[in-house]
């Protein structure tokens, strides 16, 4: 018990302390820069976009509805797991899977997710936490596909953070095509510990 | 490992033993470097990004103890447990003490170079929790035994070779096989194994946010995601420094940050952690561990905007050829040798003297730090201070006393002169180090003073 009160005391007297330190040494007040006006953003944002997804790895589809999508699910994953919250992929997709424990997740193929928007600068996608059914979930399948309609591909990241704006996520993540890692001599390597391919669905 | 710190020069001597091997580093990071350049050009208004990340760091600074509390309080309302550590020990100690509540002794960590300052992996070995590191260049680093050397590539000084020869031990990867491709498949299924049974996460903190209280991790492999979001417990550790006022600055440090980096245009995934998940805890550490110290220090205050890119490592001459254990520090480069004094003066008064003051380092910054500015001041201390080597200190004072007096200089040129047009073997033999890869230009029959006036006088007649 004694020690318990030690504890607490040690923690509050750290946070006291460096918080005087950092009121003592901080320098005059400067204040937050206005933003600045960059550059406005262009007609091609979805030929750029496509030009960097394609050019990091990624596949881009331009697809005309959710049994298109299907069509091209069903071509390209003839076998294995496939989740996804998306309704309308009921027929070939688990649609119940939020409710289970992440780790039995595992041995998911396919992974299927409406994305909010992508960015053509880094062709990133936004995805949150009610898109995705369980944050893991775009992490530990084999294969990740992220549908974006066509309106919704902005110029750049500060396009994004307005489109944001005060939106309310738990958890939300920028994907921007497969996992890769070039830890071993500069090589590439796609799917490192994440989805082996990101195939982006863009809908007209 | 009984034995003295070697200084950054021995170190880097142990480095370019293999010359081949020192070629080969200096070309990879300098092909890093390229595609920085590349990459960075294609982006309009690439300068005015520097600066407005640059202006936003300043700020945060100016104002960091009213954000630390507001950072604080909106963590604390999305359910987060903030933990505060004064240094490195009371850091790791707040860990283990987490752990321990939960009886937890099997722990899964993301790249963090805060973890790495505070030696986190050590203290809880010798306390009885086994630790993976799952980015893949600090596990290999962590197989061999050894430290990252490269804050973003941990393990660039390693060849392919060496790393087979290390997953054949470990992981039964096919003796002899040093191809990338399958040692990676080999690393991705035994980390996959760690990451589904491991039930809590260590993860750096990448841009903290005070008006929401989120933070935001951001790697290439997924790794961080992977643990985060499989763990029981997640536990997240960042110097204080981290804050950033507002989520829409995220766009320009989001933008800046691997394009400076790596050359990529963002990282696979920037991941935004608001609120624990359901039955989740969810912790976050601030850290001091000599921060408040050098944010009171005007010249060195800057060095606190870093975001941690490395780019003025893969610019930086000295590091590409020295390698980065030369600097046996956590973090390497130029950004190193401007924050270990900071922390102990004595132990790394070597660092800021490991730089031709090129000022490349400055010229990448994404976030214009004066880094090449800081080594030159960082000199001037720690000579004031009397932690310069001896060597070095008697040097420059056999150079203030010849260049203080007309007559010394004089008389010390000529003798040099004719030491080496008579007897250059003097100078020129394995003992001198300057000698190893370089030869002194011709000597001139006199010096420019001496060609001067006689040229001066020829005119004047």
């Amino acid at each position: 018990m004694a020690n318990g009160i030690k504890k607490i005391e040690t923690k509050m007297s750290s946070r006291t302390q460096i918080l005087a330190a950092v009121l003592a040494n901080q320098p005059g007040i400067l204040p937050k820069p206005a933003f600045h006006p960059f550059s406005p953003g262009g007609e091609k944002d979805l030929e750029v976009f496509v030009k960097t997804a394609t050019g990091i790895g990624s596949t881009v589809h331009f697809l005309g509805g959710m049994e298109e999508v299907k069509a091209l699910i069903t071509q390209k994953f003839a076998t294995g797991r496939i989740i996804s919250p998306i309704a309308e992929l009921s027929e070939i997709a688990e649609l119940d899977f939020a409710e289970l424990d992440a780790h039995t997740l595992e041995d998911v193929e396919l992974g299927v997710f409406i994305a909010h928007f992508g960015v053509a600068e880094n062709s990133a996608l936004w995805v949150t936490e009610d898109l995705l059914g369980k944050r893991v979930s775009p992490f530990i399948c084999q294969h990740l596909m992220l549908v974006v309609n066509k309106n919704n591909i902005l110029q750049n990241m500060h396009q994004a953070y307005d489109k944001i704006g005060t939106a309310n996520y738990d958890f939300g993540t920028f994907i921007a095509g497969p996992s890769k890692t070039a830890d071993i001599e500069q090589s590439l390597v796609l799917g490192a510990h994440g989805p082996r391919s990101l195939a982006i669905v863009v809908l007209a | 490992m009984i034995q003295k710190q070697k200084d950054h020069a021995s170190l880097a001597d142990d480095f370019n033993k293999d010359e081949d091997r020192v070629g080969w580093h200096d070309d990879t990071l300098w092909w890093i470097r390229e595609k920085r350049d590349k990459i960075a050009w294609q982006v309009p208004d690439w300068e005015l990004l520097r600066d407005a990340a640059s202006n936003i760091k300043d700020h945060v600074l100016s104002n960091l103890n009213p954000y630390l509390l507001q950072f604080e309080a909106n963590a604390i309302a999305n359910g987060i447990t903030v933990h505060w550590a004064a240094d490195a020990a009371e850091h790791n100690q707040i860990v283990l003490d987490i752990l321990r509540e939960k009886e937890i002794t099997k722990l899964v960590k993301s790249k963090s170079m805060l973890t790495e300052e505070c030696h986190l992996n050590d203290f809880l070995g010798e306390n009885g929790v086994d630790v993976i590191d799952s980015d893949l260049g600090e596990r290999i680093v962590q197989l061999a035994e050894e430290s990252p050397s490269h804050i973003v590539l941990p393990c660039i000084h390693k060849k392919k070779e060496e790393i087979g020869e290390l997953f054949h031990k470990h992981l039964g990867t096919p003796e002899g096989n040093s191809d990338p491709q399958l040692l990676t498949e080999a690393a991705r299924h035994h980390l996959r194994e760690t990451f589904l049974s491991r039930k809590a996460t260590v993860t750096g903190i990448n841009f903290a946010v005070a008006e929401t209280g989120e933070f935001v991790i951001c790697t290439n492999e997924g790794n961080a995601d992977m643990g985060a979001h499989l763990a029981d417990v997640h536990i997240a550790c960042m110097g204080i420094e981290k804050i950033i006022p507002d989520r829409k600055d995220l766009g320009v440090f989001l933008r800046l940050l691997a394009r400076s980096a790596t050359g990529q245009p963002i990282t696979t995934y920037s991941s935004h952690f608001k609120k624990p998940r359901q039955g989740q805890e969810m912790h976050i550490i601030l850290v001091d561990n000599g921060r408040t110290k050098q944010l009171g220090r005007e010249d060195f205050r800057n060095s606190l905007k870093c975001i941690r890119c490395g780019a003025c490592m893969n610019t930086c001459p000295v590091y590409r050829r020295s390698g980065g254990h030369s600097y046996h520090y956590a973090i390497t480069g130029p950004i190193g040798a401007i924050l270990a004094p900071n922390l102990d003066m004595e132990k790394y008064a070597d660092l800021p003297f490991a730089s031709t003051l090129c000022g490349s380092c400055t010229n990448v910054c994404p976030v214009k730090i004066d880094i090449h500015q800081q080594l030159y001041k960082w000199r001037q201390v720690i000579v004031q201070n009397g932690y310069a080597p001896k060597a070095k200190e008697l040097s420059m004072k056999m150079m203030a006393f010849t260049l203080s007096s007309p007559f010394v200089y004089h008389t010390a040129g000529k003798m040099g002169r004719a030491v080496l047009k008579y007897a250059p073997f003097t100078l020129n033999n394995k003992f001198n180090p300057w000698y190893k890869q370089r030869d002194l230009p011709e000597v001139p029959e006199a010096s420019f003073g001496e060609w001067y006036k006689k040229n001066r006088n020829k005119n004047e007649q």
